[in-house]
Formats: structure tokens, C-alpha cells, sequence
């Protein structure tokens, strides 16, 4: 069609055409929720159980947007041990301002209390408004989705395989 | 007298609406073109009512005069843009057996005139507003009004010397459906360079916003610039009636061309309206240099031809 002298222009107009008559893409936001994609970034849930304040999250922040206060409680003695000291968290707070969603803290966090969560309606009509403290954030937790379950053929994780030969090793045994 | 009045009313009412579906019709078809929905919210049903939306707002607005403007020009300039289309719509027929608000004895005349005027405003308001993206895009309208109002003017000459008449009534009298293969690459003229005298895109490199702002509206704010969007519209739907009028026999139709036949006259401005919406979502702006090309090493010698065509069998058959 492109080879005869004004092919393109009727081309043009076909594909426009076309367009037309197809339903339109557009999901109308706040009345269609939108189909993310899993695990997309929306905001970072803390499961404040598992904090133990190490501060790790915070120190790897590249913007420095992690707010991190505690004190030390000690435990006293069970049995016959020394009393052993505990870190009680006060305040966890993620200043979504400063935040750029890189997932660093998640990725560090050693005991599994920092999860990224698909939830994204938190805007705010003022900047300070954003830095959320931890019960909003524990709040969050409740819509972290299950991991996905991996793909029907893939390799199975390293966890599996680890414990797989460890199985393996035990039956020779 | 009554009549003339009732008439007048018609016309303006007319003017009110026609540019105003024009306008919705575009929003619409346009967006569905590109996959998307168009306004949606504005009067609860599918944004018909997006264009009021869009009054309220303009008249809203602050109404700005450049310091170094040329006040009563820039102020002028509007109504200059906008009134000519209307005097256009009194001269158009609708239906037969004097269905039109005024009927002139050289209508074809009076119309490419007057819509010629209707350019003139964007020129003023280019050289009024101090701006020199203003100016560009004024001088640009200038040059593309040099260009397509011959050719414009050429193919109707064709049209009148078929009819034998300058009357616009005249002319769909003397209509025959024949006509359109014989008057079809002045049709095709006559609507390519009145979307260009509408700096319609794809022929809207005087008002190119991506490089020079908006052209001779870049000052412009509020009812102003609102009245000037207006005139684009109600541009398309003269330059619409123009040539259905011209060239596609106006209320003449297969059937129900008796006292109905004004509903020919709409349903063929209105799908020429589609086709002045779907060239623009289809095709990129026109380069100036390509412009000035187009209008005059294709339409000006084609229209000429047509000219020809028509002068060469008229003798013939007559």
C-alpha cells in the first residue's frame, strides 16, 4: 500500500481508523483499580515484630529518609543465665518525601521486617504529611501480597536445592 | 420582517451550536483515534458538557493586555477572526426553495471574500501582541493566506462556471451527481486549502506550538483566546458547508431531498467535519518550505486543470 503515491497518507488514515473502532485502553483510576504488576513498588510496610534495630536500613538509605529511635530494656534472668539486654523500637519512621522507592532497606534488612507493598494512595496536600510513623506503616503489612510462587518449570531456589542435597547426604548416611 | 428575524435567529443559533459539536466531536474522536476515553466527567455523561466547562473557565479568566501591545488591535483582533464566519454562515443554503438567510445573487463571491477577512485577524493579532513568536506565526498566516486562496478561489470558479452561476442556491440547483467525478479534484482543492487557510493540522505551522509557542495567540488569555478557538471551529463548519454547497450538492440527496433536505446539508458537513478531525490525528504537521510546495507545484496546477476540465465540457456538452 506504501509503494503507491499517496499510499502513506490512506495508511495514516486506516491505522487512525482502526484505532477508532477498538476499545479504548483508558482505565478510568478512581473508579477501576489498576492491575498492577507483582511486587510493584508502591510503599515499604514495616512488620515491626521482626525489627530488632539494627539500624541497618537506615544507614543504607542513600537519602537518608529512615527515622530510627530506641532504647535499651533488660530482660530479667531466665533460669540461672545473665539478664540479657533487648532494643524496644520507639519510633520507625520513611519520609516518602525524600524516599526514591530504591528498595535498599528492604533488600538489607536481615530479619525480614521491611516488605514492599502495592499500596499507593498516600498522597498528601502537604510535604511533612508524608513522613509516615510506624503504626501506618505496620498498617501496610496487611496488604504486602503472598511471595509469587515461582514459574512451573524454573529452577528450583537455592534454599530447596541446599536442602534437597542436605536430604540427599542424610539418606547415604 | 418577522421572517428576516426568525431567520437571523436561526443562523446565530446555528453559529452557537454547530461549532460547539464540532469542538465535542472532536475531543471525542480524537481521543477514541488514539486509544483513549476524551473528557468523561463534565456533565456526568461522557463529558458532553466538557466545552461549557471550558466557557466557565475562559470567562474566568484575567484578561490580559501585553504592556507593549498595540491595545485596540489586540483587542480588535478576536471579533475580526470570529465575525466573518458568521457573515459566511447568513449566505449558506440549507434546504431548498430559499431555505438560507440571505440569498446573494454572486453568494461564491461573498463567501471566499469574507472568509479571507476572517485571516485577517490572526495577522492583526500576530503584529499587535509585541511578541516575536507572534509575529512569526502572523507572518506565517500571511504567507499560507498568499498561497491557498488561489487555488481556492480556482476550484470554485469551477464550480460556478459548471453551475453557470455565482449564486450558492443557484449552484446546488444546477447540481447533478455527475459532478462529483467531474468536480472531484477541485473538491479535493477547494477542501485541502480551506483546511489550510483554517491553519487546520496538518497545516498549522503558523500556530505550531511546539516552536513558536502558539503563533499570533501566545499573548492571548480568557475570552480572547476563546473567541479565537471559536473561530477555528466555526472555520471548519463554513469551510464545511462551503463545500458541501460546492461540490456535494449541498441538500440533494437519493431520497428526502424535498423540504427535509437540510438534513443532507448537516449529515454531509458533519462527516466532512469527521474528515477535518481525522486528518489532523492522522497526519504530522506540514515544514513551511513544504507548505509553500504543496499549495503551489500541486494545488494551484490542479486546480488549473480543473479549470480546464470544466471550461473543456461545458463547451462540449453545451
Amino acid at each position: 500500500m506504501g509503494r503507491l503515491p499517496g499510499g502513506g497518507l490512506a495508511k495514516g488514515l486506516a491505522v487512525t481508523l482502526r484505532t477508532m473502532t477498538r476499545r479504548s485502553i483508558t482505565r478510568q483510576y478512581p473508579e477501576a483499580e489498576p492491575d498492577l504488576p507483582p511486587r510493584s513498588r508502591g510503599v515499604i510496610a514495616l512488620f515491626e515484630e521482626n525489627c530488632t534495630v539494627c539500624m541497618l536500613c537506615a544507614r543504607e538509605c542513600p537519602d537518608w529518609c529512615i527515622y530510627i529511635d530506641s532504647h535499651k530494656e533488660t530482660l530479667p534472668a531466665e533460669g540461672g543465665g545473665r539478664p540479657r539486654a533487648r532494643n524496644v523500637l520507639d519510633r520507625f519512621a520513611i519520609d516518602f518525601a525524600l524516599c526514591m522507592y530504591c528498595g535498599i532497606c528492604i533488600e538489607v534488612c536481615p530479619f525480614d521486617a521491611l516488605f514492599w507493598s502495592p499500596e499507593f494512595e498516600y498522597a498528601e496536600y502537604d510535604i511533612a504529611e508524608l513522613t509516615h510513623e510506624r503504626d501506618r506503616l505496620r498498617e501496610w503489612m496487611w496488604t504486602v501480597p503472598p511471595p509469587q510462587a515461582p514459574d512451573e518449570h524454573a529452577e528450583p531456589s537455592k534454599e530447596v536445592l541446599a536442602a534437597r542435597k542436605a536430604a540427599e547426604r542424610g539418606d547415604r548416611r | 420582517m418577522l421572517e428576516v428575524v426568525g431567520r437571523l435567529a436561526l443562523v446565530a443559533a446555528a453559529f452557537a451550536v454547530l461549532p460547539l459539536l464540532v469542538g465535542q466531536a472532536e475531543h471525542k474522536v480524537m481521543a477514541h483515534m488514539q486509544g483513549r476515553l476524551g473528557p468523561m466527567y463534565a456533565g456526568a455523561f461522557h463529558g458532553w458538557a466538557q466545552l461549557v466547562a471550558d466557557g466557565v473557565k475562559f470567562a474566568q479568566k484575567e484578561d490580559v493586555v501585553p504592556a507593549a501591545a498595540d491595545r485596540r488591535i489586540f483587542k480588535l483582533a478576536p471579533a475580526v477572526a470570529l465575525v466573518p464566519y458568521l457573515l459566511v454562515l447568513l449566505v449558506i443554503p440549507v434546504g431548498p426553495h430559499g431555505q438560507v438567510a440571505l440569498d446573494l445573487g454572486p453568494g461564491v463571491f461573498f463567501a471566499l471574500a469574507v472568509m479571507g477577512v476572517g485571516v485577517i485577524g490572526a495577522i492583526m493579532a500576530g503584529w499587535a501582541s509585541a511578541n516575536k513568536y507572534s509575529l512569526l506565526g502572523g507572518m506565517r498566516v500571511t504567507a499560507q493566506l498568499m498561497s491557498y486562496e488561489l487555488p481556492m478561489v480556482f476550484s470554485a470558479a469551477s464550480v460556478a462556471m459548471a453551475a453557470g452561476t455565482l449564486s450558492l442556491s443557484g449552484i446546488v440547483e444546477q447540481w447533478r451527481w455527475y459532478w462529483l467525478p467531474w468536480q472531484l479534484v477541485g473538491g479535493a482543492v477547494f477542501f485541502v486549502a480551506g483546511l489550510a487557510e483554517l491553519r487546520r493540522p496538518p497545516f498549522d505551522m503558523p500556530v505550531a506550538d511546539s516552536e513558536i509557542i502558539f503563533g499570533p495567540y501566545t499573548e492571548y488569555g480568557g475570552l480572547r483566546f476563546a473567541l479565537f478557538l471559536l473561530a477555528e471551529y466555526a472555520g471548519i463548519v463554513v469551510l464545511c458547508g462551503l463545500t458541501t454547497v460546492l461540490f456535494l450538492g449541498g441538500w440533494k440527496g437519493p431520497f428526502l431531498d424535498g423540504p427535509l433536505g437540510w438534513l443532507w446539508t448537516l449529515v454531509k458537513v458533519f462527516a466532512l467535519a469527521f474528515a477535518v478531525i481525522w486528518f489532523r490525528v492522522s497526519y504530522p504537521r506540514l515544514r513551511e518550505d513544504q507548505l509553500q510546495r504543496l499549495a503551489w507545484a500541486w494545488l494551484v496546477p490542479l486546480s488549473l486543470a480543473q479549470l480546464a476540465l470544466t471550461g473543456v465540457l461545458k463547451v462540449a456538452l453545451g
